[in-house]
């Protein structure tokens, strides 16, 4: 395996051009370093989506708030593992805990993510989940009556009182976990725009560019999500609700594309020292992922969609089909963006004067199936979440408990 | 909830035993029943002997006009740090630059190929040409010791940049985050890597092995502490110039007719 | 204010979970483990305890003394040791089993001197293939105090490029007069008195022939190469490498 390294990069040799440092041929982040900002991304996202719900009371959204808090978690739980397959020494990472070295963007991870899975999601869904669960646990017989009765820890109060308590919790919750949110992929963002060396990276822009693109993957996850899960089910879809989101993540692409649309011509209008090789780097190795994929695809194709589906008066299955059509070329748009960002950063040389290329591994840790498998990872914990935990509220007046 | 007991669990208690197992061994690295030191504050044995880090403050000199690119740094370098061999994997190397006369610059690593150097033959379309060696600049404002999550990268007293490989997580943050590309990932070790001045030498009073090969005297190691060091007559003697000024790293590798093409 | 059930057993399981990290924290975990400047001091003692490859110069002159004195009036007083000779620590410390390396062909010297444009004006430079080819550098140089050796200049006043020629040519040391011989009426009018030229191909074999005396010329069999030709129809006798 070490051995094959160096000819692996012997190959690349001959696909530098122009001038690069020797120790630069090689690529450090690989494709799961695209994945953990996507996911992350998604989390952020997908939670944000469901605070609408709680904090600014759009009721209209009710419906996917409990898909959206699911989401969040089952991606976040993916979320460490691409950093850890990728570290040379995986074994070591507790030392992120244990001895953070207090001016690394990298060593906040450990206590940005325990932070918000612990103090935050988990959290929330507890506390949403913990009436139903008891009433549920109420009724049923077998292993589920144990799961929930364990997650539960055993409380069995679903007075009016308690439940008051439960809902001023989730506000409390969610008012810190919108910030929590904002942080969690913000700092993502930090970790790439606060290279200095890197002019690819190195922009204040870089965090909210980051967490505009987050929200947008997330509620075009949730979006998709709600489709396909109503579906398998034979629901009905909530059209009021899909129109709300839909509008929700009509602004914020618009928010995000002048965010990068400001990025872009400031760059250019600027033009510093860098602006050379970074033209090159966008029309040599990035015009595909970044002008076709990532702006054309990903963005404008999927604006004008929702435009359409917001001016002309279309029946709900051609909403729904553009709906469906945007959700996807977005989620393709946002990887592509991850991707132009982590791999693109680390294609020009930063001597300014050459560029290199990326070799996906395929089969190998950092390879590209190791990806899919962790892209598809949290759809099989969603699966087993919703079956755990009912998407939709027990209605009320309760059942009669046991 | 036991939900958040597992989750707990996996982020703390199944690295538990790994945990202890590496503690144990950096216990035992530390002495065996070391006792902690009597004063907080007092220096932990360095295994420097007499040699008082504090009293030093190391940097480089490289005049440019005096390199001939021929190579025996890099070399050296490989021979005396153990460094990979392959041309991917350099502390420090050599680059060959070719001002044109329509100001295009055209550069080339002469220690990746080092059977280019000494046949470059006259050309009417080049301005000027030159060699410009080049290694770690041991920053005193480091953004690759800023950057390492678990402080596995530092600078020493006598202001080197070093790597705790028994720390390193191998993340590579520390070479996205240099802007020399001084740094490369070593897999025999799977942490990162970088020029270290040749510390076990310069410890013991001898010279990096690249200043000591070098044939024209182009690098110039000294003392910045000490006012009748080399390199401090190298610094008064030349306009001196560093590398991406404007980054505020504070490189302390100063080259002498430094050209504003090297980057 | 009284909290709910659901609260207390809540704040009972996180209780647990912090106080099992506390423990693990401040008790499994040994103090030391968290003492940046422990790990610090260990990795400089790893570092500075790692072996020494070159010696350095102050170490060869200890027992080179002789060679370390010619050097230091020559050109290369600045030259360490270690550069040609490569890394030479283990010849230190134990000089009579380990020999260090020694570069005798003519590959080694172009390394620093073949011309190269970017190099150094004024620093000493050759084009490999046409100075004195196929030789080794040290049959004419000297490395420990390289001078350019002294070749014989009392004809170069008028003959000025047949010199510069000569002088970079296998031939280089030897006299003018070796294969030419002129009266001193040639100096005062050249062409009335003209000096003699080889006429044979048994001139070059005096040198040449398998079996003649000179040990460092290259030998043929004059009876096989080269059939019903003279010599320097094919060799340049003044750069003889150079097939013309």
């Amino acid at each position: 395996m070490i051995a094959e390294i160096p000819k692996g990069l012997s190959e690349l040799l001959g696909q530098v051009t122009g001038y690069i440092y020797p120790n630069e041929i090689e690529i450090h982040w690989s494709i799961l370093i695209v994945v953990y900002p996507y996911v992350t991304g998604l989390v952020a996202g997908a939670f944000i989506l469901a605070s609408l719900v709680k904090v600014f009371n759009v009721k209209d959204v009710q419906p996917t708030y409990r898909l959206s808090l699911l989401t969040a978690l089952a991606f976040l739980l993916v979320a460490p593992f691409p950093l850890l397959l990728h570290l040379g020494h995986p074994e070591r990472s507790f030392e992120i805990f244990l001895t953070p070295h207090l001016t690394s963007a990298m060593a906040m991870f450990g206590f940005v993510y325990a932070w918000y899975l612990m103090g935050v999601l988990l959290l929330e869904i507890w506390f949403e989940y913990r009436r139903d669960l008891v009433v549920l646990a109420g009724q049923e017989r077998g292993p589920l009556r144990w799961i929930h009765r364990v997650l539960t820890l055993f409380s069995k109060d679903v007075s009016d009182q308690a439940v008051a308590f439960d809902k001023k919790a989730i506000k409390a919750i969610t008012i810190v976990g919108i910030p929590s949110a904002f942080l969690l992929h913000g700092y993502v963002g930090f970790i790439f725009g606060s290279v200095k060396a890197n002019p690819w990276w190195g922009s204040v822009l870089m965090p909210i560019v980051f967490l505009m693109s987050a929200i947008v993957s997330g509620i075009a996850m949730v979006i998709f999500l709600y489709m396909v899960i109503t579906a398998m089910r034979n629901e009905r879809i909530d059209m009021r609700c899909l129109d709300r989101i839909a509008s929700f993540l009509f602004y914020a692409v618009i928010v995000d594309f002048s965010l990068e649309a400001l990025d872009f011509i400031h760059r250019l209008y600027q033009s510093e020292e860098s602006v050379k090789i970074l033209g090159k780097l966008i029309s040599l190795k990035l015009f595909m992922n970044l002008v076709v994929l990532q702006i054309l695809l990903g963005m404008l194709i999927p604006l004008a969609i929702l435009v359409i589906a917001r001016l002309r008066h279309f029946n709900e299955d051609m909403r729904k089909l553009l709906y469906f059509t945007a959700v996807i070329l977005i989620q393709m748009g946002i990887f592509s963006t991850r991707w132009n960002v982590v791999i693109g950063g680390q294609l020009f040389s930063k001597s300014f004067r050459g560029l290199m290329t990326y070799k996906m591994e395929m089969t190998g840790l950092e390879g590209l199936l190791t990806a899919l498998v962790l892209l598809a990872l949290p759809f099989v914990i969603l699966t087993v979440l919703v079956r755990i935990l009912p998407t939709r509220r027990l209605q009320d007046p309760l059942p009669e408990v046991l | 909830m036991n939900k958040r007991q597992f989750l707990k669990g996996m982020i703390l208690f199944i690295p538990a035993g790994q945990l202890l197992e590496t503690l144990a061994r950096q216990a035992e690295a530390a002495g065996p029943g070391k006792p902690k030191p009597a004063k907080p504050d007092a220096e932990p044995d360095m295994g420097l002997g007499d040699y008082q880090p504090a009293d030093h403050w190391y940097g480089m000199g490289i005049e440019i006009d005096k390199c001939i690119g021929c190579n025996r740094c890099a070399e050296a370098c490989k021979a005396e740090n153990d460094v990979p061999q392959e041309p991917f994997f350099f502390r420090t190397w050599v680059e060959r630059y070719r001002v044109m006369h329509d100001g295009e610059a055209r550069v080339e690593c002469i220690s990746v190929n080092p059977q280019q150097r000494g046949e470059l033959q006259e050309d009417r379309d080049v301005l000027r040409t030159f060699f410009v060696p080049k290694l770690c600049n041991q920053c005193a404002h480091p953004p690759c010791v800023q950057v390492c999550p678990v402080g596995a990268t530092f600078s020493t007293r006598d202001g080197v940049v070093l790597i705790d490989k028994d720390r390193c997580i191998g993340c590579r943050y520390c070479i996205q985050a240099c802007p020399y590309g001084a740094r490369y990932f070593d897999h025999r070790t799977s942490t990162a890597d970088k020029c270290t001045f040749c510390y076990h030498r310069i410890t013991r009073g001898l010279l990096p092995a690249c200043v000591e090969v070098c044939p024209t005297q182009a690098r110039i190691f000294g003392d910045l502490r000490s006012k009748a060091s080399r390199l401090v007559r190298f610094q008064r003697m030349n306009k001196i110039g560093v590398l991406k000024p404007a980054l505020n790293t504070e490189p302390k590798v100063y080259y002498a007719q430094l050209d504003g093409e090297v980057r | 204010m009284k909290f709910p059930e659901q609260v207390r057993r809540l704040a009972a399981v996180t209780a647990v979970v912090l106080a099992a990290v506390l423990v693990v924290r401040f008790v499994v975990i040994p103090a030391s483990y968290f003492s940046t400047k422990l790990h610090r001091a260990n990795a400089v003692k790893r570092e500075v305890a790692r072996p020494v490859s070159f010696a350095g110069v102050l170490a060869c002159r200890e027992c080179h003394e002789e060679q370390f004195d010619a050097k230091s009036h020559g050109y290369h007083k600045n030259v360490a040791c270690e550069t040609c000779h490569g890394p030479s620590a283990k010849h230190a410390d134990d000089p009579m089993t380990v020999k260090p390396y020694a570069p005798r062909d003519r590959k080694f010297c172009p390394v620093c001197h073949a011309y190269d444009a970017a190099r150094p004006t004024g620093f000493p430079q050759i084009n490999p293939t046409a100075h004195n080819p196929l030789k080794p550098c040290i049959t004419c140089h000297n490395p420990h105090d390289p001078v350019p050796p002294e070749v014989p200049h009392e004809c170069s006043a008028c003959h000025a490029q047949i010199a510069r020629t000569k002088a970079l040519s296998s031939h280089a040391l030897l006299e003018c007069t070796t294969c030419h011989t002129a009266s001193e009426q040639h100096k005062v009018a050249p062409r009335s008195a003209l000096p003699t030229k080889p006429q044979t191909r048994e001139f070059c074999g005096q040198c040449h022939a398998s079996g003649a005396a000179n040990p460092d010329a290259p030998k043929v069999d004059l009876a096989a190469h080269g059939g019903a030709y003279l010599c320097w129809q094919c060799h340049y006798p003044h750069q003889p490498e150079g097939m013309e």
